[in-house]
């Protein structure tokens, strides 16, 4: 049971990475980065079969963070809609030096 | 006198007061300053603009004073520090507020304290603006430049060095000509690259010389100094050229840097130029009569006795005389074509500087005394012809010499003092030039018969760049009409060089008190660094020598 | 140090008089002193309280202060009208210190006659420079070649502060004139009282700086300060070469004073590189300071300065200060024949050089300086040859001849130029072609110039003759026997060069004559060219003036009394051989190893060949120029080919202007100011490689910074798997 659920872990992030590093849509990678933050949830549950009640704990934190981090992105991913009529990361780097 | 001075306890609390009196001064004029918010006219019927020009010129006359007491505390055939005060200041980096002056110091602390009551007054009415701030950044240079003279703790050293960089930053910067904002930037970074290197090396010597089982650092001149005499027998090899330089040379060539680029040596001379012309006048006096001794007094108190064998190594030596005698050469042609007076001066300095450093690498008893003659000496001369053309650059505003001509017809003072002062700078017999230049010479043919007949050429030069300039300036027909509107010389400007011409006379017809008070000290350093070079060359490996 | 010592606490002089010897120099800066203060307290008009309040009243009010200000600033100072407020107490103040420093000079100088003057007596005033090894003090020496040199300069001094009186009296800058006038008499006492090089150099130093003020004493005139600067300026490359033996003295000897060096110097070994280094750059100081080749060029130019001041300067002090040196350098020279070949070779060649160029010269005062740059030749070839009592000999005779010569051109120029400046006339008032039959108005001036004219051609009885003579014939006595005739110098045996030398000496004799005699015809014989007006005010000048020239008169016709040569015994033979002999004696008989002059048959046919020559001189002179035939300087006819190139003296001016003067500026201002300091070091390694390398860095961070945040998640990635790589594999 362990192995599995590892395995569809490790599935399951990397499906979330190769979406943040292919895609273009900002929507789309904030849903990736949730994927690899579930991803990692999964893992911490499945483990702490084995280590402990601590895994457990650390999701309840994790899942607490990506609630606000998702009130957050997705505010600014709106904010930039608003701004420049598109969410196509491409057309977003004001940070270029 | 001594007695006297003894009696009061002079030697305990002197040096301490002459650091903490501009301070509170300056403390004092930025109060008033914030109290009074009226911009008045900054002339001399401004109420306001009066309070700081007094306070200043009060604080420096006192400063000047108290000073002078340590001529007698320095008394001839002093070897060691006197006055010395030695309190803990940053317990947990070993870091000591440690003064004393000895036989070499005293003489450019008296140097400063003596000069800076007559720039204050030189800028009297020239300055009109900002008159707060202007003094008090004034009177914290002038503790930053005591502290590095009277320093005996390295880090102590190091802190007053970059006090006095700043507010010379701002006096070239806001009260400067045009192109002050090019000029101050310029100076900040040549003279902040090189101190930052320093920096390093002050560090690394202070933790070599700390307690290894406490961890914590030590840069008390005497413990650095015995540090710095067992520095690591390692160093870096450059494998490519098969080079292997030891640490001391790398330790050597961080001081260098930061004591090269103030002095200024050839090629980094190129921020003096622009400074001075900037610069407003007491800016061109303090940079001319004390900052740019700094440098030189860096590498006589440390950067040599530190490292003798890496700076007395053939190469090495060699390299930087080289250097020093292309300064005195070059900085002479290239003053002689300046159209620009202040810029002549600042070229002239350059070449002067030269002989100071040919002096000091030379390292014979009579070259080293000479050198530091040089250095008083031009502070005294150079100083006072900065003075003077900012006397005449407040009546035409204009520093170029092609737009004077035949003056001595309309400001006979002016011209008399100009030449007298132009006369030292030469090196005309009677006055210091002579003394310093002739002490240099003759103490370094000992040991660069060659360099310094080479150097001595500059003789010439320098006739020909002064009088060439004073031609053009106080000489030929008076042929530009607002020229005979020109005013001469006032009561304060007359008074304020005359103490100065004093100088110059007294140093160049006797010099010996001078002479025999810095004896002790410049023999000893002599006698140090010679033992350190011969001694640490024996002991290196063959290959390295 | 020690010698001194013991020369002192033993000293016949000490006690006497002769410790007073330091007020000899002290009284004419105080002179100095008085009348600078005069000068400047007349002229200062002392500036506003805010210079630059007063700066912006100017521009608004330019009237009003032009007006309070350049009250102060005379018209011209050529053609002044009113003497000076302080006049009288300055005529007073400047020739009476002189008077005084010739009295105690008489003084110290009877003293001296009656005691042992075998050892110099040096009186120490204090410590000057003492560091490390140095010790130079503050010494003056009174020995009998110091009392020499300065009863000449206090005695010519005096007489030509006299006719400064005179001269100067309306104007605007009298008591400045003065003021420097007193500090260059002050300046030469120094230098001949000094007990050690370094205090001679003082002096050495500050004549030239006092020639430099008085040269370029008429400043608004760009002429005057050019010349000036120049002398200042040739006289330092001398320096140089002074400073450098300097510094050999001390390295190798370890001591700067006279008694030090003569000892020490023995031990470096006849003719050894060391000494004939020292003697060599010695000898570059004394052609500067005495405008021999190849650094003459100041000294004709210095005549830019008021005429006694060529007098006393030009002419009869300062220039001879190099012969000074070589003879107060004896011991040294006799140490370095070679040396003193190339002194005495380079001192004839400069006696036939200028006499040559003043062959052509028409300004009447570059006639005279080409002959001082001539006669200050024939004392280097006295000095030279190791015949240190005929250098000085002739430079005493010198003295009065030629200062005699200079004042009463001076005179002559006073008399054109008030008569000029009487009509309103602005010709040249020294041209000689302007001049012209001036001994019908200047009797008195024309009588004595013939017989310093005669003195410097070497008439007997006159005394030139007397000192020349002795001159020649040590050069032709020493090709026979001494150290220089057999060494050999780049090549030539010593004896040929010598012979060669003396020819040149006969001949510059013969120029001699011819030049100074043409200067006679053509200014007081033959018809007056001055013009018709200005005749009537053509006239002696004022006793005050004339006074001195008739003393100098009398010491030419008399001076060659000092030291009569054994041939012609009309009065006490040899006085000066006898006085200079504990000074230069030693010196001297190095040389000549002792040996004897020249056999009397030769010595009447030298002296014979000698008149002989100057009468010819004079002869041709008289016979091939006519007065008659020349015209005012304004319808002169251009000269031609040889004539064209003497006038212009030989174009050496020019030469050192094109190869020296011209490249060194033009190297320092294009390629060392713009090329090196502004281009390669500001330009290029700051603004470039200082500011380039920082840029060039930001450049490649900047373009990291793509603004793209997939790419940023790559490199994360990347990193990652690098990161995690180097755990792996390790």
């Amino acid at each position: 049971m362990l192995a599995e659920s590892l395995a569809l872990s490790a599935v399951l992030f990397s499906i979330g990475a190769i979406g943040v590093l292919t895609r273009r849509n900002a929507i789309v990678i904030f849903m990736c980065v949730e994927l690899m933050l579930n991803a990692v949830n999964l893992t911490f549950v499945a483990l702490s079969k084995v280590y402990g009640m601590a895994g457990q704990v650390f999701v309840i934190f994790v899942m607490t963070v990506a609630a606000a981090e998702a009130a957050v992105g997705l505010a600014i991913i709106i904010a930039i809609f608003r701004h420049k009529q598109t969410v196509n990361l491409e057309n977003i780097n004001l940070l270029k030096g | 006198m001594l007695a006297f001075l003894t009696s009061i306890g002079y030697e305990s609390w002197v040096l301490p007061t002459l650091l903490a009196l501009p301070v509170a001064a300056a403390l004092v004029i930025v109060l008033h300053g914030s109290a009074s918010k009226g911009e008045g006219t900054g002339g001399l019927d401004d109420a306001a603009a009066m309070f700081p020009r007094r306070i200043t010129l009060f604080t420096f006359l006192l400063e000047f004073v108290v000073s002078i007491g340590l001529w007698w505390v320095v008394a001839p055939g002093e070897t060691g520090f006197r006055a010395v005060v030695d309190l803990p200041w940053i317990r947990t980096w070993g870091i000591h507020f440690a003064l004393g002056v000895d036989g070499i110091s005293v003489m450019l602390v008296l140097l400063t304290t003596f000069i800076m009551p007559l720039v204050v007054l030189g800028g009297w009415t020239s300055v009109r603006t900002k008159l707060h701030a202007y003094h008090a950044l004034m009177l914290i240079l002038t503790a930053g430049m005591l502290g590095v003279f009277m320093a005996r703790d390295l880090f102590l050293f190091y802190v007053m060095w970059e006090v006095m960089l700043v507010p010379m930053y701002f006096i070239v910067g806001i009260w400067g000509g045009a192109r002050r904002l090019y000029a101050a930037l310029k100076f900040f970074i040549f003279t902040m690259v090189g101190s930052l290197l320093m920096l390093v090396a002050i560090l690394y010597l202070g933790i070599k010389a700390g307690d290894p089982a406490t961890g914590i650092p030590n840069f008390a001149f005497d413990q650095i100094f015995a540090a710095a005499a067992q520095t690591p027998q390692g160093g870096i090899t450059l494998s490519w050229f098969g080079i292997f330089v030891p640490g001391s040379t790398l330790l050597f060539l961080a001081f260098f840097s930061a004591f090269a680029v103030k002095v200024p040596m050839f090629p980094f001379h190129t921020w003096l130029p622009d400074a001075h012309v900037e610069a407003p006048t007491a800016g061109s006096v303090i940079l001319a009569s004390i900052m740019l001794k700094l440098g030189t007094y860096g590498f006589i108190r440390l950067a040599i006795p530190l490292f003798p064998a890496a700076a007395m190594s053939p190469g090495m030596r060699t390299g930087i005389i080289i250097l020093a005698v292309i300064g005195v050469i070059y900085g002479s042609l290239v003053a002689m074509v300046q159209p620009d007076f202040k810029k002549l001066v600042a070229y002239s300095s350059v070449a002067h500087l030269g002989m100071v450093m040919l002096g000091l690498f030379a390292l014979t008893r009579e070259s080293v005394q000479g050198a530091m003659m040089v250095m008083i000496g031009h502070g005294l001369s150079t100083g006072a012809l900065f003075l003077l053309i900012g006397m005449i650059y407040e009546r035409k505003h204009s520093r170029e010499i092609a737009a004077y001509g035949g003056i001595a017809k309309v400001v006979p003072v002016f011209a008399t003092l100009l030449t007298i002062v132009a006369l030292s700078s030469i090196g005309l017999p009677g006055t210091n030039g002579f003394v310093s230049e002739f002490l240099v010479m003759v103490g370094s043919f000992k040991t660069y018969p060659y360099m310094t007949t080479i150097s001595a050429l500059g003789v010439i030069l320098a006739a020909a760049y002064l009088l060439w300039a004073l031609q053009r300036i106080i000489y030929n027909p008076l042929d530009k009409p607002d020229n005979t509107h020109l005013t001469d010389l006032n009561w304060r400007e007359i008074g304020l060089l005359i103490p100065v011409l004093f100088a110059i006379l007294w140093l160049g017809l006797y010099p010996k008190p001078v002479l025999t008070r810095m004896e002790g000290a410049t023999t000893s350093f002599v006698r140090r660094v010679e033992a350190g070079a011969s001694q640490r060359a024996a002991s290196l490996p063959r290959g390295i020598r | 140090m020690l010698l001194q010592e013991a020369t002192r606490g033993v000293h016949p002089l000490s006690g006497s008089i002769a410790e007073w010897v330091w007020l000899i120099p002290l009284l004419p800066f105080l002179g100095f002193l008085i009348n600078g203060w005069l000068s400047i307290t007349s002229a200062a008009h002392v500036g506003p309280k805010d210079p630059s309040a007063a700066g912006h009243d100017a521009a608004g009010h330019g009237d009003d202060h032009g007006h309070d200000s350049g009250g102060g600033a005379h018209g011209d100072d050529h053609h002044p009208v009113v003497r000076h407020k302080y006049a009288g107490l300055v005529s007073i103040v400047g020739p009476a210190v002189l008077l005084l420093s010739f009295g105690l000079t008489l003084a110290i100088f009877m003293a001296m006659l009656g005691v042992s003057r075998e050892a110099p007596f040096v009186r120490t005033l204090f410590s000057w420079i003492p560091a490390g090894d140095l010790h130079v003090d503050a010494a003056l020496q009174v020995d009998p070649l110091s009392m020499v040199m300065t009863l000449v300069v206090t005695g010519v001094g005096t007489l030509i502060h006299l006719f400064s009186v005179g001269y100067m009296q309306d104007d605007p800058g009298y008591p400045r004139y003065f003021a420097y006038l007193n500090l260059f008499v002050s300046f030469m006492l120094v230098l001949v009282l000094g007990a050690s090089y370094p205090v001679l150099f003082v002096g050495w130093e500050g004549v030239g700086l006092c020639s430099y003020l008085l040269i370029g004493f008429w400043f608004t005139d760009k002429a005057n300060a050019d010349a000036g600067k120049k002398a200042f300026i040739v006289n330092r490359i001398g320096d140089f070469g002074f400073l450098v033996a300097m510094f050999l003295m001390f390295a190798n000897f370890g001591a700067l004073d006279f008694l030090g060096v003569s000892a020490a110097a023995p031990g470096a070994g006849f003719n050894s590189p060391l000494v004939t280094t020292i003697c060599l750059f010695l000898f570059l100081g004394c052609a500067g300071k005495s405008a021999q080749i190849p650094l003459y060029v100041w000294l004709p130019d210095a005549m830019a300065g008021p005429t006694p001041v060529s007098a006393l300067i030009h002419a009869a002090t300062m220039v001879t200060a190099g012969v000074y040196l070589i003879a107060r350098s004896a011991f040294l020279f006799s140490l370095a024949p070679v040396a003193q070949l190339t002194v005495a070779f380079v001192g004839g060649l400069t006696a036939l050089f200028a006499a040559t160029i003043g062959l052509k010269q028409w300004d009447i005062k570059k006639v005279l300086a080409y002959s001082t740059v001539s006669q200050l030749g024939y004392m280097f070839v006295g000095v030279g040859v190791g015949a240190y009592t005929a250098g000085v000999f002739h430079l005493v005779t010198h003295a009065f001849f030629k200062a005699l010569l200079f004042l009463g051109s001076g005179s002559v120029i006073f008399a054109m130029h008030r008569a000029y400046h009487a009509t309103h006339n602005h010709d040249d008032a020294q041209d000689m072609r302007n001049m012209g039959g001036l001994r019908r108005y200047m009797p008195v001036t024309f009588i004595l110039m013939w017989i310093a004219t005669l003195a410097i051609a070497g008439i007997p009885v006159f005394a030139g003759f007397f000192s020349k003579d002795e001159i020649l014939g040590a050069v032709f006595a020493r090709a026979h026997e001494s150290t220089l005739a057999q060494v050999s110098w780049l090549g030539i045996p010593g004896s040929a060069l010598l012979f060669i030398i003396y020819a040149m000496g006969l001949t510059a004799a013969l120029l001699t004559a011819i030049y100074m005699t043409r200067m006679m015809l053509y200014t007081f014989h033959g018809p007056n060219r001055s013009g018709e007006k200005e005749q009537s005010h053509l006239a002696e000048a004022p006793w005050v003036m004339t006074g001195p020239l008739v003393v100098l008169g009398v010491l030419s016709l008399f001076g060659g009394w000092l030291n009569l040569p054994a041939l012609l015994p009309v009065g006490p033979i040899g006085v000066l051989d006898h006085w200079l002999e504990p000074v230069v004696g030693t010196a001297t008989n190095a040389v000549t190893g002792g040996a004897a002059e020249v056999a009397h048959g030769t010595e009447w046919a030298l002296i014979g060949a000698a008149v002989a020559i100057a009468v010819a001189g004079i002869l041709i002179a008289i016979v091939r120029l006519k007065p008659e035939r020349l015209v005012p300087k304004a319808q002169a006819p251009e000269e031609h080919g040889i004539e064209r190139v003497l006038l212009n003296k030989y174009y050496v001016d020019e030469l050192y202007d094109r190869v020296v003067v011209r490249p060194t500026v033009w190297i320092s201002r294009n390629v060392l100011a713009t090329g090196v300091d502004e281009g390669i070091i500001d330009k290029l390694l700051v603004t470039w490689v200082g500011t380039g390398i920082p840029r060039l860095f930001g450049w490649f961070g900047s373009r990291l910074q793509s603004g793209q945040v997939g790419t940023y998640a790559w490199v994360l990635l990347i990193g990652v798997i690098a990161v995690l790589g180097a755990f792996t594999l390790r």
